[in-house]
């Protein structure tokens, strides 16, 4: 199996503080890595190392080696704006921009550039909006605001926009802590059947959640990666007593 | 303490209804189409504001096409890249910029343009009011654009949108009607505005479409109106006064229909 993503050595700083410390994980190629641990933990921070979405947020700094493809996305002249396209990004609250269903999911196509024509277009935001397990719901409605979607259906559509750039990494930022449970079911199964295309990573609070989805899990507490293993083994024989502390609740 | 900040509300609307209503009794009896269209004539001819409207607007939108794009320019650096010393050198001279009085404005511009061009003119009007919008017009953008929510730019960056497309399709959009209503009260505050144009602008008793000569508007003709001797020339500044202020209204109201939400 195949790593997509591997981190060596990786600190990160917001300022002076340094909220991750020395973190070194594989991530393999068309699964699903879950990221779990206590709030402030910095499975998030870290998450937004992996499409440097950190840059925005001024007086940060990363040191250590996060390599996709082989490629050192922190190296000096390293394309930010083609880093960004390879890896998707979902967040927590969904942000879909003030415009209609459709706009909202062309806009990465267009600044991109993929489409051939007007009908190409059309095809290509059916895929994503169908990938996303969204189309036929919104379909009689596509020329109106995104605003006007439930909670869930905006989360998809934020995915649907995600993915109609054709990333090949998806990072899924605590994707369904704002959804109701038939809303974050949906969500869940969609991310079991996004792993055949695309390799994804999801934070979540929910360790249900994360048993349910994921291949893999990676525990952080306090800035470091305390255990990380298949998630089979993760919830039912952890290596680290933390790691069970956290799992059966006793903290956190 | 709702009572009280009520009728603080009732006392405030009262005031401006007076107002608006005190002036469309008094300026509607002297109000005509001949009015809208003649020049100033002797005191007892009658006389209009023909040409006073035909500067008024001309000013305006000289000052508005030099005073939006840099304000609104200068808005979304100060909101987008300006957490510096620079934004806040420069934010610092926008207030400035906005508490000084608009005579002052005025002679500025009377020793930079008027006196080098040798005569008051159109164009020199139309600058002292582009100095008056540009702080006006830069802070009201920088803060409708700071309200559009960050997860908005981040969600664009996210699918490798350069910086200069979230701001230009995400987040001006976002902010449009905000920086639009910033906007028109810039224009309202500068077609209001008599003191700066007494300097720069001079006046004029005939149609002038250009703007290297002196201009009429409809404040200074305001003005020159309700500082006559005669009571027919009272009675022309208020018919002309209802005409600037309803004008002010149409703009606004237009403006908000234009630019309403539409998602």
């Amino acid at each position: 199996m195949e790593n997509k993503i591997s981190v060596s050595n990786l600190n990160f700083y917001y300022g002076k503080s340094q909220a991750l410390f020395d973190i070194s994980l594989e991530i393999p190629n068309n699964r699903v890595m879950a990221f779990i641990g206590p709030s402030g933990c910095g499975k998030s921070t870290f998450l937004r190392t992996l499409n440097r979405m950190n840059d925005t947020i001024p007086g940060t700094r990363a040191d250590g080696k996060v390599l996709i493809d082989g490629q050192d996305i922190y190296a000096a002249g390293s394309d930010v704006v083609a880093l960004r396209r390879k890896v998707g990004m979902v967040f927590q609250k969904s942000n879909p921009f003030p415009k209609s269903i459709f706009e909202n999911v062309a806009y990465g196509i267009r600044i991109n550039g993929l489409h051939k024509n007007k009908a190409d277009m059309d095809r290509r935001v059916e895929k994503a909006l169908r990938d996303a397990a969204l189309w036929n719901e919104v379909k009689d409605r596509l020329s109106t605001s995104a605003f006007g979607l439930s909670g869930g259906q905006q989360q998809r559509l934020c995915i649907a926009r995600a993915l109609a750039v054709q990333p090949e990494v998806v990072l899924m930022d605590e994707p369904a802590s704002a959804l109701d449970p038939i809303a974050t079911q949906k969500i869940e199964e969609l991310v079991v059947e996004l792993k055949k295309d695309y390799t994804i990573v999801i934070v979540t609070h929910n360790m249900q959640q994360a048993a349910r989805v994921s291949d893999q899990t990676a525990f952080f507490m306090l800035g470091k990666l305390i255990e990380i293993n298949p998630t089979q083994t993760m919830f039912t024989n952890p290596n680290e007593k933390l790691t069970e502390d956290y799992i059966t609740g006793r903290f956190g | 303490m709702t009572g009280l900040t009520a009728a603080c509300a009732v006392f405030a609307i009262a005031v401006l209804l007076i107002i608006l209503s005190y002036i469309g009794v008094r300026g509607l009896s002297s109000l005509s189409l001949q009015f809208l269209i003649d020049t100033p004539k002797p005191v007892g001819e009658g006389g209009g504001i023909g040409n006073a409207i035909v500067g008024s607007v001309m000013m305006t939108l000289i000052a508005s096409a030099i005073g939006l794009p840099i304000g609104i320019g200068a808005g979304v650096y100060l909101a987008e890249f300006g957490k510096n010393w620079f934004g806040t050198t420069i934010r610092f001279v926008a207030d400035t910029l906005i508490g000084i009085p608009s005579i002052i404005i005025g002679i500025f511009i009377y020793t930079l343009v008027v006196l080098p061009m040798g005569r008051q003119s159109g164009l020199a009007g139309g600058l002292a009011l582009a100095i008056i919008m540009i702080p006006i017009v830069a802070r009201t953008t920088e803060e409708m654009i700071l309200l559009v929510p960050n997860s908005m730019r981040e969600g664009a960056l996210a699918l490798g949108a350069p910086q200069w497309r979230v701001t230009w399709n995400i987040v001006l959009p976002a902010a449009s009607t905000g920086i639009a209503t910033g906007a028109m009260l810039a224009i309202a505050r500068i077609t209001g505005e008599t003191a700066p144009l007494l300097f720069t602008a001079l006046n004029s008793r005939f149609y002038n479409y250009y703007y290297d000569q002196p201009m009429a508007s409809l404040t200074v003709q305001i003005f020159n109106y309700a500082t006559g001797p005669f009571d027919v020339e009272h009675k022309l500044a208020w018919a002309a006064t209802l005409v600037l202020v309803g004008s002010i209204l149409v703009i606004n109201i237009v403006v908000r229909y234009l630019t309403r939400k539409k998602y």
